[in-house]
């Protein structure tokens, strides 16, 4: 113990983190946050509450982006100083190249589409 | 002064490794394993926003999906979540039966969850939207399927637990694997807010 607590001091060895304990309170307020930010979405496209599908579309993918940060915080217990950071650090990283494969794939795939379409003509090249 | 032998040749490395306590790093290296999972996902959505469109005059989202057993099947895998969460918070305690039984609780929702899916993908290959009519079916089965299976191995896991924590106890190997299929779990409900959102919700809207 005494030979470990020395190479501590020497900064070669994590500091066990600060587990973050999950509370019967936590989990209830998770729990009904996400119940309303289920609800919500679904009410809205079954009943047609709002009159613009590009409107309910936006306001359904806000309550996703909503819900999903509900779920990493209060299911999943993340915060920036569990495991010293290293699992936001992972996150971050993860949610760049998630973006990158959404963004790029649409992006590009949506250009293909229009550039190939049947009726479009290359008789002037 | 003296110099021992040993001090005479400076040494500029660790010799030997230092103490790692075990399972130490186990959570991070799950999660980081869930983040690769999280990459797998992001594929399978990329295809469905590329192909959801593509018909291939066959059926469309409207014509297939009924969002009251969406939204049932929804509800099945918020509360598996809570009472994943109640089972935790009774490991914390020390509790082992009580751990056991809210595994129980949830491992029946999650199977509840499946046999609704499977339900929903019997009825849809039924009136002849097989994952070969379209592209957009392609990509539905392949996405919904994959995160179905994930949910059929969670199960699979949460049933092993169970064993586990019955013959051996709360131990410490064993609270480390519940803390690891809870990550599991909830982060498959995180996938799953996608699945709603994206291919349901926004699929009867189109």
């Amino acid at each position: 113990m005494s030979a470990r607590k020395a190479v501590q001091g020497d900064g070669l060895i994590h500091v066990p983190s600060g587990e973050v304990h999950a509370t019967l309170k936590g989990y209830l307020i998770g729990f009904g946050l996400s119940v309303v930010l289920t609800a919500v979405p679904f009410w809205l496209v079954m009943n047609g509450a709002i009159e613009s599908k590009p409107v309910t579309a936006f306001v359904i993918m806000a309550f996703a982006a909503v819900q999903i940060v509900v779920h990493m915080v209060f299911f999943l217990h993340m915060s920036p100083k569990s495991e010293n950071g290293w699992t936001i650090l992972a996150l971050i990283f993860t949610l760049v190249i998630v973006f990158i494969t959404l963004s790029g794939s649409l992006w590009v795939m949506y250009h293909l589409n229009i550039n190939m379409m049947p009726g479009h003509n290359m008789s002037g090249m | 002064m003296t110099v021992t032998s040993k001090s005479a040749v400076p040494v500029f490395y660790v010799a030997e490794e230092h103490d790692h306590p075990e399972g130490v790093s186990t959570p991070l290296g799950f999660w980081i394993y869930l983040m690769s999972d999280c990459l797998i996902f992001a594929v399978l959505f990329a295809v469905f926003g590329v192909l959801g469109g593509s018909y291939a005059a066959g059926p469309a989202p409207k014509d297939l999906f009924d969002l009251k057993l969406v939204a049932l099947n929804t509800t099945m895998l918020l509360l598996s979540s809570i009472t994943y969460g109640f089972s935790v918070l009774t490991m914390e305690k020390g509790r082992a039966g009580a751990t056991q039984l809210w595994l129980a609780v949830t491992a029946l929702f999650g199977a509840a969850f499946i046999g609704i899916e499977l339900h929903e993908f019997a009825h849809m290959i039924g009136e002849g939207a097989t994952p070969q009519r379209s592209a957009f079916l392609s990509s539905f089965f392949t996405l919904v399927g994959t995160h179905g299976l994930h949910v059929t191995f969670g199960l699979v896991w949460m049933v092993t637990l169970m064993v586990q924590v019955a013959r051996h106890g709360l131990i410490e190997a064993n609270k480390r694997r519940l803390m690891c299929l809870s990550m599991f779990w909830h982060f498959l409900d995180v996938v799953w807010i996608g699945v709603f959102t994206f291919v349901y919700l926004m699929g009867v809207l189109r």
